[in-house]
């Protein structure tokens, strides 16, 4: 294969290249600019050391056929590529400022930060395995923050992914498979199940995710920085990490409960989604407390033990079931109304809201209620007997779920104070990935249509599955009928 | 160019008209008939015929082992298949055996490798299930792409730097780009006698300047072509595995 010899001014399949900006081991930067393209572009070309090393021009073939399939504002956009014909290359958008890297040297960071840094990947990892693609090579330097803008409406602030040479797209051959003896990874981030080899499990990344956010909180990495040899790296089936709240006193016990079971060696004990994972860090009230969070720190023979007798209950990680993201493990939200003419409805709701909890074992629910508030003046938020309304509406709302017996990890609370309902429910439904939002209608005749019931805005606006419930009435049922939303089967 | 390929037709006439129906969509520049348009179903007059025609056309006809069967015994066979190819026999007239006749047993398109079985030796029909027989089919070959059919399962084989064969179980209609700088070996699966789950044809569409590969999935009335295979008189298992996908 003969390659041109880049260099400043050169031109290539149109792409005019500028100065050298990155040289790394694999692969080389260069910024570029092509007629009609006004975004910012940098080049990433591979490195081709003599005798064409295959498993170096692999993982950029790979790359090659990821990142030009990926959209949205968690991935560089990608604005070309050349095949090894010729000159490989990779034209994307550039990434304003740094990478994690320099900040994650500067750990142990403060706890908000980290919270705040590990909401915004759990956010980007949702967009990545929404698109059935794993990234499998978490770490700082794979990790951009795009820059906040002025404009709040405007993007800014996400988390970026880049670089995916080791990255797996499910739907597609992977050119990885089987072309190396070592696992492929980074060491200090490598899950479990990547150590075996595996490359078709998503929460890979969200163990990756766990060790990031351990090592930012203490400065210390979870299984230190092993050499990068199988045998090495086998005493991840078993390893359990200091619980990082005898590294950092001050950690609450919810972020401790959320790295450890981001850590967890079996997949299926971690966060079956990415999605409930950014849930967590974004309501740290809300985490269902478990015995991580006040673990002491493993002895050397417990640690022995388990790896030694493999058989038990707690057996380390020997296989993986397969698993699909959202549509085994959805969130789901459900609007409560706990008016008293509401009633009849919330009884409709609960047996919806348990039809589908059932269906999805692995489902989490949010039950959301909305205190309205005036859009001008302020309100009492007090009972006459003292109590604050917030807390008073909390407890109804616990007392509305009670029924349905749900552990406390599978659900969480939330009373929303804003003048108009449809728009917060929206807004929280957004900001929280649901997938599926259960909201009931009261009625469905007459003027509520034309003036616009919550349910309605709900149904024309959510980006995710609302389903509406409804008491069928006899009078009501024609109506009904004509509804283009699901009605609620009669009980 | 974009090929349809068409493998394991197996005297499907309903599946083979809803395939070939479909084909308007997919902007197809030229067919394959990847062998065996006979055997199994209740409909190979027709299929024969069909096949003429698009071979006068310019599609591109290669030999299936139940094709060779009907002239030339196959010992090899399960008694179901015989009994099928003992019924073809009694059905087909001269005109038919002269389309089996003009069957090629490869044919090679510029880096592509058309054959019924297996590129090594095409006629010993090695079935290719497993990365043992995928890496000898990969290996007796220089074409960067080779396509087969009949193991009725589609699959896209990879040969590997270590010079062992990985699969990859395609979805439907999901387009595969297919590397250069690999050796691919796609299985289409069948349009008339699908085995893997699914009742619906399959078939391949290989784009060969895009250098892509989709396997497309087409429903088609698998309960009139098991109802056919009934009234024939054809081994009642022929039908029944119409109706299960497997």
């Amino acid at each position: 294969m003969g390659r041109m010899q880049l260099q400043t001014g050169a031109v290539l399949d149109g792409f005019l290249i500028g100065e050298k900006i990155h040289q790394g081991g694999m692969a080389e930067i260069w910024e570029v600019t092509k007629a009609g393209i006004d975004v910012p572009l940098v080049m990433k070309i591979p490195l081709i050391l003599d005798g064409d090393d295959p498993t170096m021009i692999v993982g950029f073939e790979q790359e090659m056929m990821i990142l030009p399939r990926l959209t949205g504002p968690h991935v560089p956009r990608c604005y070309g590529c050349g095949d090894f014909s010729a000159q490989p290359y990779l034209v994307m958008e550039k990434i304003a400022g740094e990478s994690l890297l320099s900040r994650f040297k500067q750990a142990p960071i403060p706890l908000e930060e980290v919270i705040d840094l590990g909401a915004r990947i759990a956010t980007a990892l949702c967009s990545l395995h929404k698109q059935d693609v794993i990234h499998l090579d978490l770490k700082p330097s794979n990790i951009m923050l795009r820059p906040l803008t002025g404009d709040p409406t405007a993007p800014g602030g996400e988390a970026v992914f880049i670089d995916f040479g080791l990255s797996r797209h499910l739907r597609l051959p992977d050119l990885l498979a089987e072309e190396f003896r070592v696992p492929m990874g980074t060491a200090p981030y490598i899950a479990p199940e990547q150590v075996l080899k595996l490359r078709e499990e998503p929460r890979s990344d969200i163990f990756a995710l766990g060790v990031l956010l351990y090592t930012l909180a203490t400065g210390q990495r979870p299984f230190g920085n092993p050499e990068h040899k199988t045998k090495a790296l086998l005493r991840r089936l078993h390893e359990q990490p200091v619980p990082p709240r005898m590294l950092r006193k001050d950690m609450p016990g919810f972020l401790q409960e959320i790295i450890l079971r981001c850590l967890e060696v079996k997949p299926e004990r971690r966060y079956p989604t990415a999605q409930q994972l950014a849930f967590d860090l974004s309501h740290p009230d809300h985490v269902a407390l478990t015995e991580r969070a006040t673990r002491k720190p493993v002895g050397w023979l417990r640690n022995f033990l388990a790896g030694r007798f493999a058989n038990s209950a707690d057996a380390p990680l020997s296989r993986i079931e397969s698993y699909r993201h959202a549509t085994t493990a959805p969130i789901i939200m459900v609007a409560v109304d706990l008016s008293p003419e509401g009633a009849p409805l919330r009884e409709q709701v609960q047996s919806l809201t348990a039809m589908l909890l059932e269906a999805k074992p692995l489902a989490r629910l949010a039950c959301v209620n909305v205190l309205k508030t005036a859009r001008l003046g302020i309100d009492t938020m007090t009972e006459e007997d003292g109590t604050s309304t917030h807390v008073k509406r909390l407890v109804e709302l616990k007392n509305w779920a009670a029924p349905m017996r749900l552990p406390p990890e599978r659900v969480t609370y939330h009373v929303l104070e804003a003048p108009d309902a449809a728009e917060i429910l929206l807004s929280f439904a957004r900001n929280n990935h649901v997938d599926h939002l259960i909201v009931g209608a009261r009625g469905s005749g007459g003027v509520r249509r034309y003036l616009g019931s919550v349910s309605t805005a709900i149904v024309a606006e959510a980006t995710c599955s609302v389903t509406v419930a409804r008491v069928p009435s006899a009078q009501q049922e024609e109506e009904t009928m004509q509804e283009s939303v699901l009605p609620a089967p009669t009980p | 160019m974009r090929l349809a390929i068409l493998s394991d037709i197996h005297a499907n006439r309903e599946a083979l008209d809803a395939v070939l129906a479909s084909l308007d969509a997919h902007r197809i520049d030229r067919i394959v008939l990847l062998g065996d348009i006979v055997g199994y179903g209740a409909d190979p007059v027709y299929c024969l015929e069909r096949a003429e025609a698009l071979m006068a056309a310019g599609a591109i006809g290669i030999l299936g082992n139940h094709d060779l069967a009907i002239t030339s015994d196959d010992f090899d066979m399960n008694s179901a298949a015989r009994a099928a190819i003992e019924w073809t026999r009694r059905q087909l007239a001269p005109p038919h055996l002269a389309v089996l006749a003009r069957l090629e047993e490869t044919h090679r398109e510029d880096n592509v490798l058309l054959v019924h079985a297996s590129a090594r030796a095409p006629r010993a029909w090695h079935y290719i299930t497993d990365p043992g027989s995928a890496e000898r089919c990969l290996r007796a070959t220089d074409a960067p792409v080779t396509l087969a059919g009949h193991v009725h399962v589609p699959c896209l084989w990879r040969l590997t730097s270590a010079g062992t064969a990985t699969p990859h179980i395609p979805l439907a209609g999901q387009e595969m780009p297919l590397s250069p700088r690999q050796n691919w070996l796609g299985i289409m699966g069948s349009v008339g006698q699908p085995r893997d789950g699914s009742t619906a044809a399959a078939f391949g569409i290989l784009d060969t300047r895009a250098r892509t590969l989709t396997i497309e999935r087409k429903a088609y009335d698998h309960y009139e072509a098991a109802r056919k295979i009934r009234e024939a008189g054809l081994p009642i298992a022929l039908a029944e595995r119409l109706l299960r996908g497997r």
